[in-house]
């Protein structure tokens, strides 16, 4: 682990016990996962239980005229049929706007809405019978870009909008709309030098997590309902839930099963509420597990993008102004598509100082597919447009594309066009150099010294095209490729942003353990791993057991935006404290005579299972002083408050703390046939402290893939109709082992002071400047300039 | 109908079951085998990777009644079948695979086979639902080569996706898989 560690010099905590923060321990549902015995949401099983599944429009938009489901309730095996007219409460949802019904009503606004839910004894049985519901349909002219959702003649998809965005947008099919404007273009157009302008296109990506949508709903007998469920915030789906199904909060108990990933796909509600109401209906439990067909319209994707870019600078590399226009698919219902609108213009200059800019950023409404959080969050779409700009301006400059980077790179104390001062170190320069700096692969590595294999010394495994075999190096070049990027870490405009923890401290067979609770959804992240971790170190003990999450305790806000390691790590850490003070409060009141240490006012620390002074002179044992005491505490952590961008200006102190990645990718292309293989993908990025160093590298290396993915091959196809092409993992190809290169990662740990342990949210920024590292790469081999993502064997070949 | 088949050494038998069911279906619905999971249903991603006579084949692509009479591993068997071939010092084969005692791992107390062992210590694992059957896998490769190179092991793992780990910390542990295994048949060869 390279780089300059700086931690704040008031964490005492933790120098001797094993196990503790910055040590790589290893997971503690690991043993669960590699036996199989591990419960995801999808292996849940209950006496007696029933299967759920969803009808859903094949039309992206049309009228309901009818729906017959008398076949449906008639086949055998069929407990319950229910259509929007069975909802017994609320209709509707959404994370921000409840815009969302949950069966639809007299309208369908994407391919794939859910329509009827049934309720059966085996699943086919329930596919049987939603074959057979009869739905009268009357398609209505689909609204599927910028032009049909704004011109003089759009349908209007949500009509009479009550939103808080409603009052400030142009047009009802404009979902939010976020302008930054700060100095003065119109003047600094007039100094520059070189001016670059061009228009970019980013692709619909998908989350494409392993664990279906899936849970099982289990009727209680007080008339309330237990959801085991994989999701990635417990709380804010039980807020939406209970007035769906007409209960109080406290009869919607959410239990969080494993997890198989999430990406930003399980924020929005999929398949909880239609389990809960069938469960409600028959009195059985029901499961509801959605096949990789179903998933790809079970959940919301990554916005799709159209993006205007202008850079203008002096002949020596100075950017003097950026213009920009980011129009972004929001589909047919909001989800968090209006912060993701704040984090696409707040975010969208990049990295660097830029004076005076003139920023537009907006979602539509259409009846595209419905787009929200994926791991990125409105950054990636800016990055590879503003990445692609910095390329094309260094190759008007006649500067390295790194050198231009550096020279407008922002540092501590620099402004963001929001007006807000970046406060904490933000080392753009330097992990920039770092990538750079690194070897570079050999040239020509699938000149294999193995003979062996087919004859020749050729390893096609390491070509474009692979196993298919089809160059042996042929027409293949090689090409270079760097970009850098900044993504927001936490949720940003005022959002009232917490966590919750609730820490016990007992001793138990002779030795003091700690037992961890929070509602924190572990999605693969490794965030069981740095509790854990988190607890041994404030508390001095090494057995910690962590609680399963659920909604008994606090909520711990959303496994979203990088932010949970720094939101409830910061609530473990804080309750830890507050059971520390306690713990020495007791000491003093029982052990003040027997040790002078207790009242002399020095620091007093928990190492080891032992009360021991600054010093390290042991004071007593921990089993000791808490005897038959259980010391609890429940807290919540905050992080420092933001505010909402002005909806004119966009100034405001919108976000919390941000996080640094860059990359340099190597590719090599097979010119004639227009694949690439990425031979390497270098990142440098500053996490702040490495909590579990094994874990950080694997976000980031995840992360990283995740943009190759982007860069040249995912891409959710939608006809101009709505009609989504490719909903399977035939036709929607993600990479594998084989199509990911090696990943080598320079971790850097500059402290941000405001922040637990100094720590920086890790998972999302390797994913931004992933992608245009590998296009970088692309273009530099290629010469072509490939202003769109995912870049396709035919745009390299020219047969697009 | 009727399915009877062994599994991790011990013989199963569905009733009533349906003819469009998968062996995936069978094992995880019928058998309280969910191990081997449900990831695309259409053999794109290899998450129910499992062993059938010996060979490694996507779950979900196997009606159950292809399996009447036939041998099945799972992740759930591959550290008894580890800790079996370690004792044997060979291969496994369908006939080892019939002899073994029903025990399942966790309650047996057997350790768990280098693979998975190397997986955790790796931090091969993230979410884990792709684990299972990159274990059946890479167990598969390690057992037919147990110096695998780095092209061998992305070739024998290309069927399997995985959307967490940008697969470094997986070509890590099967590495370490491999080096445990080998140095354990090395030093067993010597006491021999």
């Amino acid at each position: 682990m390279a780089g300059a560690t700086r931690v704040p010099t008031t964490i005492t905590q933790g120098t001797t016990t094993k196990g503790g923060i910055g040590e790589s321990t290893l997971r503690p549902d690991g043993t669960l996962k590699v036996t199989g015995e591990f419960a995801y949401s999808s292996d849940l099983w209950h006496e007696d239980m029933l299967w759920g599944c969803t009808l859903r429009s094949p039309y992206s938009h049309a009228e309901i005229r009818s729906v017959d489901v008398s076949e449906a309730l008639k086949t055998p095996g069929v407990y319950s049929v229910m259509t929007h007219d069975d909802l017994p409460a609320e209709t509707n949802f959404g994370l921000e706007i409840h815009d969302q019904p949950v069966l639809a009503k007299d309208r369908v606004r994407y391919h794939g809405e859910a329509v009827a839910i049934v309720a059966a004894d085996h699943p086919e049985t329930a596919r049987r019978a939603a074959a057979k519901i009869r739905v009268e349909y009357a398609e209505l002219p689909p609204v599927h870009d910028e032009m049909s959702a704004t011109g003089p003649d759009a349908p209007v998809l949500h009509p009479g909008r009550d939103d808080h965005h409603a009052p400030h947008v142009a047009h009802p099919n404009i979902v939010h709309r976020q302008p930054i404007v700060r100095g003065d273009v119109a003047a600094a157009r007039e100094r520059a030098d070189v001016v670059v302008r061009h228009d970019y296109e980013v692709g619909m990506q998908d989350q494409a997590f392993l664990g279906p949508e899936s849970g099982l709903a289990v009727p209680a007998e007080d008339g309330g309902i237990d959801l085991y469920i994989a999701t990635q915030w417990l709380h804010v789906d039980r807020d939406q839930l209970a007035p769906v199904l007409g209960l109080p909060a406290d009869k919607v108990r959410l239990t969080l099963s494993g997890v198989g990933g999430a990406f930003g796909a399980r924020e929005d509600m999929s398949m909880q509420a239609h389990a809960c109401l069938l469960a409600m209906a028959t009195g059985k439990p029901v499961k509801i597990v959605y096949n990789r067909y179903e998933s790809f319209f079970g959940h919301v994707h990554r916005h799709p993008a159209k993006l205007t870019y202008e850079h203008g600078a002096t002949r020596d590399g100075k950017l003097l102004y950026m213009t920009c226009r980011i129009v972004l698919d929001g589909g047919a219902y909001a989800s968090s598509s209006p912060a993701v609108v704040g984090n696409a213009a707040s975010l969208s200059v990049g990295p660097y100082v830029v004076d005076n800019v003139d920023i537009e950023a907006l979602a539509l409404y259409t009846n595209n597919p419905p787009c929200g959080a994926m791991r990125g969050f409105g950054a990636v779409q800016a990055c590879f447009a503003y990445e692609a700009q910095m390329d094309r301006l260094a190759e008007e400059l006649g500067m390295d594309p790194v050198e231009l980077r550096q020279k407008n790179a922002m540092s501590q104390g620099a402004l963001l066009p929001t007006g807000q001062q970046v406060d904490s170190p933000a080392p753009v320069s330097e992990i920039l150099r770092r990538v750079k700096a690194m070897p570079m692969p050999p040239e020509k590595q699938w000149q294999s010294s193995d003979a062996t294999r087919g004859g020749t010394d050729v390893d096609v495994r390491a070509l474009p095209g692979g196993l298919s075999n089809t160059t042996h190096g042929e027409g293949v070049v090689r090409g270079v490729g760097y970009a850098v990027g900044i993504k927001n870490v936490g949720f940003s405009e005022g959002f009232d942003d917490y966590s919750t923890a609730r820490v016990r401290l007992e001793v138990a067979g002779g030795e003091a353990v700690a037992m961890v609770h929070t509602a924190m959804a572990e999605v693969g992240q490794g965030g069981v791993t740095v509790h854990a971790q988190i607890a041994r170190t404030e508390l001095g003990v090494s057995g910690v057991t962590i609680h399963p999450a659920d909604t008994q305790v606090g909520s711990a806000g959303s496994t979203s935006a990088s932010r949970q390691t720094y939101m409830t790590g910061g609530a473990v850490k804080k309750s830890c404290e507050a059971v520390r003070e306690r713990v020495l409060q007791l000491g003093r009141e029982r052990f003040a005579s027997h040790h002078p240490a207790w009242t002399g006012g020095g620091e007093l620390l928990l190492e080891g299972g032992k009360v021991v002074t600054g010093s390290g002179e042991v004071v007593a044992a921990l089993v000791d002083v808490l005897g038959d005491e259980v010391v609890e505490e429940e807290l919540e952590f905050r992080h420092r408050p933001t505010e909402a961008f002005d909806l004119k200006t966009g100034q405001g102190f919108g976000h919390v703390q941000y996080s640094f990645a860059a990359h340099r990718a190597v590719v090599e292309v097979d010119t004639e046939l227009g694949l690439v293989k990425v031979v390497e993908l270098a990142c440098a990025q500053d996490v702040g402290k490495a909590l579990n160093p094994l874990s950080t590298v694997g976000q980031i290396q995840g992360g990283t893939t995740q943009g190759l993915g982007l860069a040249v091959m995912e891409e959710i196809l939608v006809d101009p109709d709505g009609k989504v092409r490719n909903p399977s993992f035939t036709d929607y190809l993600i990479p594998t082992i084989l199509d990911t290169p090696t990943i080598p990662v320079d971790v850097l740990e500059l402290a941000d002071e405001h922040a637990p342990y100094g720590l920086r949210g890790v998972g999302e920024a390797p994913t931004l400047s992933s992608t245009p590292a590998v296009v970088a790469a692309i273009r530099n081999a290629t010469g072509l300039a490939l202003k769109r993502v995912p870049v396709r064997p035919e745009h390299l070949t020219g047969t697009s | 109908m009727r399915v009877t088949f062994t599994v991790n050494g011990r013989r199963h038998e569905a009733d009533d079951v349906w003819e469009g069911e998968s062996l995936l279906y069978v094992l995880r619905e019928r058998m309280g085998l969910p191990g081997s999971k449900n990831a695309c249903e259409q053999g794109e991603c290899g998450s129910c990777t499992v062993r059938l006579d010996g060979e490694s084949v996507c779950a979900c692509l196997v009606a159950a009644g292809q399996v009447e009479g036939r041998d099945v591993v799972t992740v759930e068997g591959l550290a008894d079948q580890a800790s079996r071939r370690a004792t044997d010092g060979r291969g496994t084969t369908a006939a080892d695979e019939q002899r073994w005692a029903p025990q399942p791992a966790a309650d047996a107390g057997v350790p768990l086979s280098p693979v998975q062992q190397a997986f955790i210590d790796a931090g091969a694992v993230q979410c884990g639902f792709c684990t299972p059957g990159l274990l059946v896998a890479a167990d598969e490769l390690i057992e037919h080569n147990s110096r695998p190179s780095d092209g061998d092991i992305r070739e024998a793992l290309s069927g399997n996706l995985c959307r967490c780990t940008g697969y470094e910390k997986i070509l890590d542990a099967v590495r370490l898989a491999a080096a445990r295994t080998d140095q354990s048949e090395a030093q067993q060869g010597e006491a021999v």
